[in-house]
């Protein structure tokens, strides 16, 4: 059923589908909307399940923590300040092979204080164990949800998932959008089985403390759990399409990249302005294509280096930095290259930090200069595209 | 012995360390003494003091020598021994 | 007695906290899960692949144990599993200090768990520092006595009339001197609805620095001194009260301690221990502790 609806309320009705047991949550704008509609759908009989209001992020993440190691299907969401207050949760949880789900509302970190969207937060917590993936749109949000869940879940991987969808742009838009129809979630989603739960009648210790002789091996079992991870996703997004008949790749998806000179890299909303901007500059003539990134973690290293084999420049556009170094998806995909063969000029732009919308002009402007350097023309391989130098 | 995923372990398993390797001073009980008020198997730490036919005795597989049951016997009844080893 | 708490465990020679354990798991019994935070507790009962537990447990991080039980509550309620007990047990720093939020959290959201607090005054786990639970006066390795320093200047934090503040309706103190009376407390926390509060003296041989075999008297001196009133709030109310017969003065509990050496050595000691003196005396008037 097609809907003019809000994002997080699209994303709420979402996660009731997925039927979980217990949600747990802490106010964060631009997250709030997820959790007041979640608890709405409790008040209104339609979501049977334990809703925790609770004292702090960490409290929320923490509660999921007890919750899953008793066999509970578990949801939260988050962003930001919020995010990083769960920090030693999420390292604990994705430790503990506990499969629970979050939507991330990305935001801005401060200081300063800014509530606006970039996704600084999530892409700092890409070492902590979880998957991520990233939504274009509303419609690839709620559609994450139950694919989240059914990679979280599955026996061989039991690994946290975290949904990010870019704050304010995708959370509060309103747009059409398919709500999921229960029946077909439910055949999707099998209900949540865990072979080891704390019970009484089967009396476990969960979370012992591991020494030097073994823990190597606990965090290697989680790699490479990220790792066999990749074909899940892949699968997860293909089971999807069977049923819903929605596809939107699997760890990543391409849109004019077969013959695309100048290959844009990126993740999140901002690939629907980069879409119009290739549709209008592919009718100049300009060879530009698109990689999208959906899984950030487990890193999509292989597909990336198929699909950009044959682009002559890589211009990767991101909402992060890294204070001290180049951003953080652009390094990642640097390394993921320098062992292959390819040697084409790889270009990083950080923009649209703290809510900067990145435009059209943005977005020409970045084509340009990797264009310049496809052509031999030297350039900084790293710059703030949007970057207001009068100010400094 | 494969790692299991989350490190969850049996229950009870510590009791494949005998922590009585540890101990200095061992307690002897004189059985003549006691009035069986069990407070040396209440008090005990290695929950390692049980009732074996009837009379209380620290399982010295367990037993670290505290002597927690020697000061805490309200008739004497434990003595703490030099343990040669 | 039933023991759920195995032999095995790599607690110090002389440990109060494992005897604790034990008796709480006696009263408690086998229908009974525990979720622990970090500190001594975990980290003696569960060096991988073992475990002294007997029932289940869960350890995630040192001061979200509250949290991680409010969770374990709601899922077991979930699944219709309304008759398991739920416990934290964990020490004061991780109760005082780190947990505050955690604990203000689940009390305040009223879950069916009680919490057990083994008071043993600082964080023994790092190295005796000072935690907020640490008494006027000690010596820690964080406050440490010397030539400008008596030890800890501020008093103990009263958790137990914190969780009356949250409106506990089962709050009480307990030593593992008197075994009776603790499974008894965690016998009526556990018959008492929603959440409870119970705080256990519980001395450490190493940072307390006494002689071995002397743990259970020296808490028995704690509450002999009226430095450890045993008392009870129920839904608000002071409840009951242990009396003591003969009060012993605080020099008898304090000398056989190295945290408190100090005090008999320096100066100024005579003068700290009329200060500590005071502080069980406040205790025999606020509880009524001697008739």
């Amino acid at each position: 059923m097609m809907k003019v609806i809000e994002g997080s309320h699209a994303v709420a009705h979402a996660v009731m589908c997925c039927r979980p047991d217990v949600i747990s949550a802490y106010p964060i704008t631009p997250q709030t909307h997820i959790v007041e509609h979640l608890s709405q759908l409790v008040a209104d009989g339609k979501l049977n399940t334990e809703f925790l209001t609770v004292d702090s992020e960490f409290s929320a993440l923490s509660s999921l923590v007890g919750a899953s190691v008793v066999g509970a299907r578990c949801y939260s969401s988050t962003t930001s300040q919020g995010l990083a207050l769960m920090w030693e949760v999420l390292y604990n949880s994705s430790g503990l092979r506990l499969p629970l789900v979050m939507t991330v509302a990305n935001r801005a970190l401060g200081a300063p204080l800014n509530i606006w969207n970039d996704q600084q937060d999530s892409v700092g917590a890409r070492d902590s164990g979880w998957i991520q993936l990233y939504a274009e749109n509303v419609q690839e949000a709620v559609d994450m949800t139950p694919q989240a869940y059914k990679i979280a879940e599955d026996p061989d991987i039991l690994l946290p998932v975290m949904v990010c969808m870019d704050g304010f742009i995708l959370t509060h838009v309103y747009e059409p959008v398919y709500l999921l129809e229960q029946d077909k979630v439910d055949s999707y989603l099998p209900p949540y089985r865990p072979a080891v739960v704390l019970d009484t009648a089967n009396p476990k210790t969960f979370g012992a403390f591991v020494d030097p002789s073994k823990f190597t091996e606990y965090r290697y079992m989680q790699w490479d759990a990220q790792i066999r991870a990749k074909q899940k996703i892949v699968d997860a997004a293909l089971d999807f399409q069977k049923i819903f008949g929605r596809y939107y790749g699997g760890l990543i998806d391409t849109y004019h990249a077969e013959d695309a000179e100048i290959m844009i890299v990126t993740m999140g909303s901002v690939i629907g302005t980069i879409r119009d901007c290739i549709d209008s500059m592919r009718a100049e003539g300009i060879k530009v294509g698109l990689t999208k990134i959906r899984s950030y973690r487990p890193f999509p290293a292989e597909a990336l280096q198929k699909a950009l084999k044959d682009a002559s420049v890589i211009a990767v556009i991101e909402k992060d930095t890294t204070v001290g170094n180049q951003s953080a998806l652009l390094t990642d995909l640097k390394a993921a290259l320098y062992n292959s063969k390819l040697r084409m000029p790889v270009l990083g732009f950080t923009a649209g930090l703290g809510g900067r919308d990145i435009t059209v002009t943005d977005i020409r402007k970045m084509v340009e200069i990797s264009s310049r350097a496809k052509d031999g023309v030297a350039e900084s391989d790293y710059q703030f595209l949007d970057l207001k130098k009068e100010l400094l | 012995m494969k790692l299991t995923i989350g490190a969850v372990v049996e229950p009870g398993s510590t009791m494949v360390t005998k922590t009585g390797a540890w101990r200095t001073f061992a307690p002897v009980v004189d059985h003549k003494k006691c009035i069986k008020c069990s407070l040396c198997e209440i008090y005990c730490p290695e929950a390692c003091i049980h009732q074996v036919e009837g009379l209380f005795v620290p399982d010295l597989d367990y037993c670290k020598g505290c002597g927690i049951c020697s000061h805490e016997c309200p008739r004497k009844a434990i003595t703490m021994i030099l343990e040669e080893k | 007695m039933q023991n759920l708490f195995a032999p095995g465990h790599r607690a110090c020679a002389g440990c109060a906290m494992p005897t604790t354990v034990k008796l709480i798991l006696d009263a408690a019994g086998p229908n009974t899960v525990v979720a622990s935070p970090t500190g001594c507790l975990e980290v003696v009962s569960t060096p991988y692949p073992e475990s002294a537990w007997m029932v289940p447990w869960v350890h995630s991080l040192f001061e979200n144990a509250s949290a991680v039980a409010s969770g374990i509550e709601v899922a077991l309620k979930r699944f219709g599993k309304t008759d398991i007990n739920i416990l934290v047990i964990g020490g004061d720093g991780s109760t005082l200090d780190i947990g505050m939020g955690c604990i203000s959290g689940m009390f305040d959201r009223g879950h069916n768990v009680k919490y057990i607090c083994y008071d043993n005054e600082a964080y023994m786990n790092t190295g005796v520092q000072r935690s907020s639970s640490t008494p006027y006066g000690t010596s820690t390795s964080t406050t440490p006595s010397g030539k400008a320093s008596f030890g800890n200047p501020r008093p103990k934090k009263d958790m137990p009339a914190i969780a009356v503040a949250h409106k506990v309706p089962y709050v009480a103190t307990a030593s593992v001197a008197y075994p009776v009376d603790l499974r008894n407390k965690v016998k009526k926390a556990i018959a008492t609805p929603g959440p409870a509060y119970l705080q256990v003296n519980a001395p450490c041989i190493t940072g307390w620095n006494f002689e071995a075999g002397n743990t259970v008297e020296l808490s028995r001196l704690s509450v002999e001194t009226c430095l450890w009133p045993l008392y009870e709030y129920i839904n608000g109310e002071l409840a009951s009260v242990k009396k003591i017969r003969s009060k012993k003065p605080v020099e008898e509990y304090l000398k056989v301690q190295g945290r408190y050496r100090h005090l008999f050595k320096s100066p100024d000691g005579a003068e700290l221990i009329r200060k500590i003196q005071a502080i069980a005396d406040a205790n025999v008037k606020k509880f009524g502790l001697v008739d």
